[in-house]
């Protein structure tokens, strides 16, 4: 392996943190990187003369994603479209309809069942979790959510209900058992 | 008659905005006889009450 090669290599545990804690999503930041690593192989020639390797491949990694989030809100309505379909038949009935939770309010006593629902939510992508969040969280109205996040309102309550969507879901395939 | 598909967007809807009056009595109707969306409102109201107690 080249040099060069090394040194890249050698940066890649440091683009991965960055990317992950940008995207908070291991998947695509694995990718990113990787299109980051490969750009800078291939582009080793402008490098040439650049102090800071770590720099210069940041700068190519937020490109990077850039790209990445503008991928992700493209396709976002279809995702949407897959859950939709997941829950509900063509006619618009449940395909598995929602029985009862038996005792949901002992839950709240126990401190595992609130670990559960941490790891629900950060299931959820960046921006339903935070519009979920300040909603139910810091309970802000919908309008100073709108704000916040630069969204309309029909926007701010499609993300809060795909939230709820998501989360009804997760609690009742991890905690609720079926 | 709405869908439960439709309820279900009109429940999370309710806990965000008013609805209007056409809204809630449509939605009334259905839970009267949906023992899933009943259900699932419930779960709504339990999961609001989870989230603000969360640490």
């Amino acid at each position: 392996m080249s040099d060069f090669r090394t040194r890249v290599e050698g940066e890649r545990p440091y683009l991965l943190r960055y990317a992950s804690l940008q995207l908070r999503d291991r998947h695509t930041a694995e990718d990113v990187v990787q299109e980051t690593l490969l750009a800078a192989l291939a582009g080793e020639a402008a490098f040439a003369g650049r102090s800071n390797l770590r720099t210069w491949l940041t700068g190519i990694l937020k490109h990077k994603i850039v790209d990445a989030i503008r991928r992700a809100s493209r396709e976002a309505p279809s995702a949407d479209e897959d859950l939709m379909e997941e829950l509900f038949d063509e006619s618009g009935h449940w395909r598995d309809m929602p029985s009862a939770w038996a005792d949901p309010d002992a839950a709240l006593e126990q401190k595992e069942f609130f670990a559960k629902l941490e790891e629900c939510l950060a299931r959820l992508p960046a921006r339903t979790a935070q519009a979920f969040m300040l909603r139910e969280h810091l309970g802000l109205e919908t309008d100073e959510i709108c704000k916040e996040l630069g969204v309309t309102a029909t926007h701010c309550w499609v993300l809060l209900y795909r939230a709820r969507m998501v989360l009804r879901l997760c609690l009742e395939q991890n905690w609720f058992g079926k | 008659m709405l869908s439960c598909k439709e309820v279900s967007r009109l429940v999370s809807q309710g806990l965000d905005r008013r609805l209007g009056f056409a809204e809630r009595l449509g939605l009334r109707l259905h839970l009267l006889i949906c023992d899933g969306c009943t259900n699932f409102k419930k779960q709504m109201e339990f999961l609001r009450k989870a989230v603000k107690q969360l640490g």
